[in-house]
């Protein structure tokens, strides 16, 4: 295969200009991929180093443009990470644009064997609906010896390691506000 | 972004070395094998960088992605671990295109400018030139070019010309997290390697060593390896040189061939004066 | 982390131990790296694997897992054996001076005070002695038998370098070289670091290794010192951030405590939980702890919380117990638990934030199981997990049949875990498809709840409503308006207690938690943040990286709490004058009029011997002994719960006797005699929990693409396992199968005399991920076993055997 290759270059080649010299032309075929893309400073998402990364994004934020990740490089600014990255934060692109990312809101029903689709409204109503039956069935103003407490047992909520604080303080927000006792996050696990 | 790069030297050239008027530096990656973790962080920002991949693999036992390097991974650990004079060893280093001063794949090219070198000293293949012939493989010390079934040519680190020329570093070196990877002037990347095998020496390593192997001209990339006595030990050749024969391909037969192929030109020009162009067929 | 990752490059010595820094943190470990260069700093990495953290090391010494307390009592014991400890840093600011209970004693495996039948320790024996007013009697000469010092050095005394290799398999010569570099910051030239991640919170001994290794650092002298302290790596961007901010069930933001049923009031509550000073040079920083409760009551219930109502106390929700990560599971799957006498329902319905429990709960069927009792789950997430198909788990894991399985699941698509960053500080790109924010998410969840119980009523609704909820767009919560209310607003005008030139009108942001007050005029959702969004600005979003001191710390690049303090405990940096120990590595430093340096850990006007250096401390000083914890003031080596031996140190006592273990039927644990190999688990530096393999095409994949299994090749031998071959790992729980990848890595360890093998594995893997790419849950094999203080599971030793598939 490579030899029959090469014989046909030889004719190619030398029919063509072998010997002379290709210079500049052939010296510019690598273009730069992001001179003109969009750079957007900002945190990984993964471990707890937390390092800068940029995201270069297609198009320049103009209206009309949908921006699509198109690379992502170390932020050279960041004083801890100074520009380099692991190799899953090398891959942040990955993440972004993978094809698994799922696309809509799905339900599995009681005793179903598979996914349906759910509008965002139908679920949240669905959920508020079970969340409140719950609540009201499982609620515990008084324990066993009389003091209060109330509470909500019948519900266990986890999660937030991966978002800001800010979501977290709302996640505590809504855990008090139903009276959620079971919570916890990755910090235990 | 209009790139301009002098070129140096351009396979199947008949007239070798061409100088542009400006001077630049020769660039040059710095590897140390005593501060590299494995990480694979060069891996795959080489592939993010270049659209490369993902190359098909499967868990077979091992920490290392491919036995070898592959037109769609241009960037490799190897992992070896090693019984050594320091106890147990677990020894990782970037394999990749070493960058020759004097490249044996752009000797054994026969394609003229598919294998160039830049006068900032990368090795490059033009695959609008490249024939995929798997010449430059054979001629390779490093067993580095690849060809590719998709393209039908050859494939390999093209230490990131296009961000070198535009004055940023590769992708692998800035992504290297613990700095085992640097980038700068030959000159620079030397008197580090220098300086780190000095380190090394001091706390013990006496074999230590500075790999920029003479045998092709010094490397593009130069590599500290703690155990410099046992290069194998890393995958690198003890002693990699250009075969004669291609250098003898190179310096003597190819302009022999060039002068006949130009004889055959010269008929062929002095028969157009003749008989001027051919008329183009109805239809072609 | 009690310094930042860039200080690291301060060290003179950095040990690496309970964690694999090159694997898990790599950028974090360039600074590791950097101390080797620009100091000749030793890194000496312990660990029962030779990883990639050893293959950099300057020395690696193996280690058998769970016997981490051995070792580093082994180090204290050398430290106070050759005197190679820092003496004046003890005598003025750690606990060793401090006179402790006669009736505190330990005998057999067991500190005094043990209630066998309730597994539990009264801890009324490991009280300090105290003077007439209150405060702590301490010995300076140290030489009182009762002293903390004398105590702990009678306490290691039995971990000689002999019993370490009994017990930990290291070879006796190897830990006297670990001991030699250690010890050698045992003054004020030289300053050493610990760092360590989950192999040491990973086990049911796992708070007393941090706190071997916190004691083996203040003895050194090494805590509060810029190339110091005791660094945990954290596994995930935020848990920092969501421990702070109250994601666990027995705190509330900044670590305020979760009110208990027998804390009738506002006025108990804060009784039992503000402290009293044990020294009169105490700070007592803690004493403040009224002002931050009533001002984050007023940060979570606005108008509602009034003085006349308690600021809302009566509607947070209080604990009975324990409601933790274990417990969670174990009462889904009884569907009932005990609470102060009596019984209450367990969940029936549950709701995870990116999290993917199935996976990371310790022992998997048993999760599936609980799971499939639910009436209801949602999962928000961005990939499908093993968590939102647990009523499809394939069938090694036991769970019931579709059919049988009543839950309703709803996957609800989130944008915000794989990129938290898109959320707004880029806006750039626009959330995918039908994406929401998880606060969006939660949002509509809350006020469509609210919507029910406003028109339908039900249990005490008031709890439900009060809650505040007043952000411009209540359906798209503003995160700066968020941040704005966890740093902390005035209500009324508020004059600085410390600087009445400072006067904050209502509505101002205030500049710091020192600006709080216990009356209702000042709301901070979180105190231990605040400051972090002053009328200056948001400094979170600072972005100025100059580091004038030169050692790393950035004050001016982001925020750190508290109070933008880069080195927690700084003041310890400096001697008794306010002097640095040492001066080219200066923390804080007095200057005659104030500190200067980081952001003090201490008074900024109160010149040194006003205060003890660990103000929040009722004694001022840093604890050799902790009264507070649950398995005992000082750490004693205990085996895991699944253990290849018997301890050698008390037979009897062999594993922590605070561990309760769990009686389901689900909850089994091996024998030796059946599981003689110890086994560990692990990450791996390419990817991401259980959530990059998910990665369709991902880079990923490629270069990490399935579950191995990492076998000695001496054992592999003696087994006739080939490197690439099948094998099965089997423990009292489960059984997974992988490919044997056969490495030098791993070796025998020759324990109490006999050859004790090890392997491990890694835990990405599940039957959820992209095809291809799927493998076994690591956890299929962990037991239901836990730390009985943090109530972390132990995933990283227990009991296996081994074969060829």
């Amino acid at each position: 295969m490579q030899r029959r290759t090469f014989l046909k270059a030889t004719v190619v080649g030398g029919g063509a200009v072998l010997g002379f010299d290709v210079s500049r032309a052939e010296a510019e075929m690598r273009e730069f991929k992001v001179s003109r893309t969009t750079e957007t400073r900002s945190t990984c998402p993964y471990c707890a180093v937390s390092c800068g990364v940029i995201i270069h994004t297609l198009g320049d934020q103009a209206k009309n443009v949908v921006p699509a990740v198109v690379h992502v490089e170390g932020d050279p600014d960041h004083p801890i990470s100074r520009g380099t990255l692991c190799p899953k934060g090398a891959t942040l692109k990955d993440d972004i644009t993978h094809r698994r990312r799922l696309l809509s809101p799905r339900v599995r029903r009681p005793g179903s064997d598979h996914w349906e689709d759910i509008s965002w409204d139908e679920a949240i109503a669905k959920i508020a609906r079970h969340v409140k039956d719950t609540r009201d069935r499982t609620f515990v103003a008084r324990n066993a010896r009389g003091e209060v407490v109330n509470r909500t047992p019948g519900i266990a909520m986890i999660g937030g390691c991966t978002d800001t604080n800010e979501f977290n303080f709302l996640q505590w927000k809504v855990v008090t506000a139903l009276g959620v006792p079971y919570r916890d996050t990755q910090a235990r696990v | 972004m209009p790139q301009t790069l002098e070129i140096r030297r351009s396979s199947a050239s008949l007239w070798g070395e061409k100088t542009g008027m400006r001077h630049l530096p020769v660039v040059a990656k710095y590897i140390d094998t005593t501060t590299c973790i494995g990480c694979k962080a060069c891996e795959v920002a080489c592939q993010e960088w270049n659209d490369l991949g993902p190359v098909p693999t499967v868990q077979t036992g091992t920490y290392q992605t491919l036995p070898n390097l592959h037109p769609e991974f241009w960037n490799l650990i190897r992992f070896n671990e090693r019984e050594t004079d320091k106890g147990f060893a677990w020894l990782m280093r970037k394999d990749q295109c070493m960058h020759c001063e004097d490249p044996g794949c752009l000797a054994a090219c026969p394609s003229p400018g598919a294998i160039v070198q830049y006068a900032n000293g990368i090795v490059d293949v033009n695959p609008a030139q490249c024939i995929g012939c798997g010449y430059c493989e054979t001629g390779c010390p490093f067993d580095v070019p690849k060809f590719h079934q998709k393209t039908g040519k050859m494939a390999k680190c093209t230490l990131c010309v296009d961000r070198v020329g535009v004055g940023l570093e590769p992708a692998c070196i800035k992504a290297c997290p613990t700095a085992c990877l640097q980038f700068g002037t030959k000159d620079d990347m030397v008197a580090r390697g220098r300086s780190r095998v000095e380190a090394l020496k001091a706390n013990g390593f006496d074999h230590a060593v500075l790999y920029d192997p003479p045998g092709v001209g010094g490397t593009g990339v130069v590599t500290v390896l703690a155990h410099g006595d046992h290069p194998e030990w890393y995958g690198l050749p003890r002693d990699p040189r250009v075969s004669p024969l291609l250098r003898l391909w190179k310096s003597v037969l190819r302009p022999l061939g060039a002068v006949a192929m130009l004889g055959t030109l010269f008929a062929a020009v002095g028969h157009f004066m003749y008989q001027g162009p051919k008329e183009p067929r109805e239809g072609a | 982390m009690t310094n930042g990752w860039v200080d690291i490059k301060n060290a003179d010595v950095i040990l690496a131990m309970g964690g694999n820094p090159a694997e898990n943190h790599p950028v974090g470990f360039k600074w590791f790296l950097e101390a080797r260069k620009v100091r000749n700093c030793k890194l000496v990495a312990v660990d029962p694997r030779f990883t990639r953290t050893a293959a950099v090391a300057d020395l690696y010494s193996p280690i058998r897992p769970g016997t981490d307390i051995a070792f580093l009592c082994g180090l204290v014991r050398h430290a106070i054996e050759t005197g190679r400890f820092h003496e004046d840093y003890v005598r003025l600011h750690t606990s060793a001076p401090c006179l402790v209970s006669p009736d505190f004693g330990f005998d057999e495996g067991l500190f005094s005070g043990f209630d066998a039948e309730k597994g539990e320790y009264a801890r009324e024996s490991w009280a300090y002695q105290l003077d007439g007013r209150g405060f702590v009697k301490t010995d300076p000469t140290l030489e009182d038998p009762q002293c903390v010092f004398q105590l702990l050095k009678k306490h290691v005394d039995r971990y000689t370098p002999e019993m370490v290799e009994r017990i930990c398999g290291t070879p006796k010569d190897t830990f006297l070289k670990v001991a030699e570099i250690v010890t050698s910051t045992g003054n004020a030239a030289r300053v050493g670091t610990v760092t360590y991640a989950l192999g040491w919170t990973q086990h049911s001994t796992g708070v007393q290794m941090i706190r071997a290794a916190a004691i083996l650092q203040l003895l050194l002298g090494n805590v509060g010192r810029p190339g110091g302290g005791v660094n945990a790596f954290r596994g995930h961007s935020n848990i920092q951030g969501a421990t702070d901010t109250a994601g666990t069930f027995e705190i509330l933001p900044g670590y305020l405590k979760t009110p208990v049923g027998s804390q009738h009031s506002l006025r108990e509550y804060l009784d039992a939980n503000t402290p009293k000073p044990l020294l009169a040079a105490s700070m007592n920083y803690w004493q403040n702890y009224p002002k931050f409760m009533v001002s984050l009551l007023k940060a979570v219930y606005g108008k509602a919380a009034t003085r006349e109502n308690d600021f809302g106390y009566s509607w947070l929700p209080k604990v009975d117990g324990n409601y933790s990560w274990m417990y969670i599971y174990d009462d889904m799957y009884r569907g009932s638990s005990t609470r102060a006498g009596g019984q209450e329902p367990g969940p029936e319905g549950f709701i995870t934030f990116g999290m993917n429990p199935v996976a990371l709960g310790p022992n998997s069927k048993k999760m599936v199981a609980a799971l499939s009792k639910l009436k209801w789950m949602v999962v928000v997430e961005n990939v499908e997990t093993e968590t939102a198909i647990f009523w499809k788990a394939p069938r090694e894991y036991e769970g019931p049949e579709p059919a049988a399985i009543p839950t309703e699941v709803f996957l609800l698509r989130t944008f915000t875990n794989s990129a938290r960053w898109l959320q707004w500080k880029w806006k750039a790109l626009d959330p995918p498809g039908q994406a929401k924010a998880d606060q969006e998410i939660l949002a509509a969840i809350l006020l469509a709840v609210r919507d029910l119980y406003q028109k339908e009523g039900g249990a005490l609704p008031e709890q439900v409503t009060s809650v505040s909820w007043s952000y411009s767009n209540p359906y798209r919560p503003d995160l700066g308006e968020v941040l704005k209310e966890m740093s902390g607003t005035a209500l009324a005008e508020v004059h600085d207690p410390s600087d009445k030139t400072k006067v904050h009108t209502a509505g101002q942001q205030l500049d710091g938690f020192g600006q709080l007050m216990d009356d209702g005029t000042t709301a901070c959702g979180n105190w231990l943040h605040s400051g972090v969004y002053t009328e200056a600005g948001n400094n979170a979003q600072r972005r100025n990286n100059a580091d004038p001191l030169g050692l790393g710390m950035f004050h001016n690049w982001a925020f750190s709490w508290p109070a933008n303090r880069r080195i927690m405990y700084n003041r310890a940096s400096a001697d008794a004058e306010g002097r640095p120990w040492d001066p080219t590595r200066a923390g804080i430093k007095w200057n005659g009029e104030k500190w200067v340096g980081d952001v003090p850990d201490m008074k900024p006007d109160a010149p040194p011997g006003t205060y003890g250096a660990f103000i929040m401390m009722p004694e001022g000083l840093a604890r050799l002994f902790a009264p507070a914890l649950n398995d005992g003031p000082f750490p004693e080596h205990y085996e895991a719960v699944e253990a290849p031996i018997a301890n050698p140190l008390h037979p009897k006592v062999t594993s922590n006797p605070a561990f309760k273990k769990f009686t389901s039927d689900k909850d089994v644990y091996g024998a030796r005699e059946e599981f003689p190999i110890v086994c560990t688990t692990y990450r791996l530096t390419e990817h991401f929990h259980y959530w990059t393999q998910h990665q369709h095409d991902g880079l990923l994949n490629e270069v990490q693409p399935g579950f191995f299994i990492e076998i000695p090749e001496a054992l592999a031998e003696q087994k006739g396992i080939r490197n690439g071959s099948q094998v099965r790992v089997i423990s009292a729980r489960g059984q997974i199968q992988g490919v044997a990848m056969v490495t030098r890595r791993l070796r025998p360890l020759t324990v109490d005399g006999k050859e004790t093998w090890q392997i491990g594995f890694p835990i990405h893997w599940g039957f959820a991920g992209v095809p291809g790419h799927t493998g076994p849950l690591a956890n299929l094999l962990t037991p239901s076993a836990m730390d009985p203080n943090t109530w972390t599971p132990e995933y990283k030793a227990f009991l296996v055997k081994l074969e060829k598939a």
